[in-house]
Order: C-alpha cells, then structure tokens, then sequence
C-alpha cells in the first residue's frame, strides 16, 4: 500500500496505489490525517485509481477522511475507483454520505 | 444436500494481519481453475478478505491463533469457502451479521458480514463462545470451460 499526496490552493490530492484490507488500513488512515493537518485543505480528492484490491477496510478509510474534512469545514470527493472497489462502496451504500465520482 | 467434491485445498496460518493478502490470493490462485471473470475473482477475494480479517480482529483480539480455510470445488462449477478460527466466538450471531455492527477498531466498518453476503450466493454462520467461530460460503461460478 502506498500513498502519495500533492498540495495545491488548499486543494490536496490523495493518490492511493496496491491492496487496500485491515492490514494497510490503521496506517493509512494515521498519514491521511497527518498530511491533512499539515495542509489544511478546503477540498480533498482522494484518487483510488491505482488500488488493486479493497475491502471493507476501504469504507473506513473514506469515512474517516471525510470526518476529518468535516472537521476543516472542507469537503472530501472520492475519484477514479476501480470496479472491484466500486463493488464494495456501494454495497455499503456509502454513495448516501460521500461524494463518489 | 451434499454435493461431490472435484478437488479442495487447506491453509493453516497463524492470525497475523500481514496474512490478509496472503490468503485470499491463494485461495483466488486456487479458484483461478475454475476460471472465473474478473469480477467473480474479486468477489471471492473481497469475501475471504472480509472473513479472515474478522477472525483476525475479533476471534483473537489479543493473541495470536490459528485460522483454517478450506477451500473445495464442488459439483456444479461452485467454490465452497470454509473458514475458522478457535477464537472467542460470537455471542449473538444474528447481531453481528447486521449492517454496521461492529466491535472492531476503527479502522473496521462493520460491513464485512453484509459484504460477503452480497458477495456470494451463500453464507453459514456457526459460533459457540469461548470455542470460536466457521463462517462457510458458496459461490457459484460461471464458467466458461468445463473443469477436467
């Protein structure tokens, strides 16, 4: 699991790459949150383009960051996920709480 | 009803986190026979993924045990996932299988039940306290080559 950030006009992307389960998770979501309070953003993109797997691990990891976002008065949009991925976000309905694109 | 078993696999390993990916790669190598589409393949792996760490985190929350998953190919083009632990147990099954339930740490969502319910076509549910837990699931795969 590796992640990967840019910073741009209070804008941050979050660019995740490899197997996102319970394993990858505790970590993952401790650096969200550190290079989120470092950059403050008003928007994050969190970009699942270059995950190979997720579970329902993943849907923790999304909530948690968008809790986060709530808490800078910011807000969080979900891009570029993979159709497995897609799967297990929808079966928790999360497209209800979080802006999926 | 008891259906005939063409071949099946056991994996025995210790509740280490870092075994997540291990397991459900081997058991989607394994089921790779009967070949499945990319997405059924996922599924499968999801599945495994979302049992194993269950076991991981809630059976042995504060030691290390033994997880076994049995992994068999019955009659019919179906794979049959058994997996258990020796663990705490769950007291009320019914309860944990609802969406959202969970006793797990943060970085669970307590969906895992939910997700390997939609995943697959079948899921059992079997747990005594203090004895553990085996959660076995079917899926039927439809296959593009019969299996020789």
């Amino acid at each position: 699991m590796e992640m990967n950030y840019k910073s741009e006009n209070r804008q941050l992307t979050i660019t995740l790459t490899g197997e996102l389960d319970h394993h990858a998770a505790k970590g993952l979501m401790d650096s969200i949150d550190r290079c989120m309070e470092q950059n403050l953003p008003t928007k994050t993109l969190l970009d699942l383009g270059g995950l190979t797997f997720m579970d329902s691990s993943g849907i923790a990891v999304v909530l948690r960051a968008k809790r986060r976002m709530e808490a800078l008065s910011g807000t969080l949009v979900v891009v570029n996920i993979p159709r497995q991925a897609s799967r297990v976000l929808e079966t928790a309905g999360l497209g209800r709480y979080v802006d999926l694109v | 009803m008891k259906m005939k078993c063409t071949n099946y696999i056991t994996l025995e390993f210790l509740s280490h986190s870092a075994n997540e990916g291990f397991a459900r790669g081997a058991v989607a190598c394994f089921a790779a026979q009967l070949d499945p589409t990319l997405e059924e393949l996922g599924d499968i792996k999801t599945a495994v993924s979302e049992a194993v760490t269950n076991a991981i985190v809630h059976a042995y929350p504060d030691r290390l045990g033994k997880i076994l998953i049995k992994a068999r190919i019955l009659e019919g083009n179906i794979l049959e996932l058994s997996v258990r632990d020796w663990g705490r147990g769950i007291a009320d099954v019914e309860k944990a299988r609802q969406p959202l339930f969970s006793t797990g740490g943060e970085e669970r969502s307590g969906m895992g039940f939910t997700i390997m319910e939609s995943f697959m076509d079948r899921l059992a549910v079997r747990s005594q306290e203090g004895k553990g837990t085996r959660v076995t699931m079917r899926r039927r795969i439809q296959s593009r080559r019969p299996v020789q």
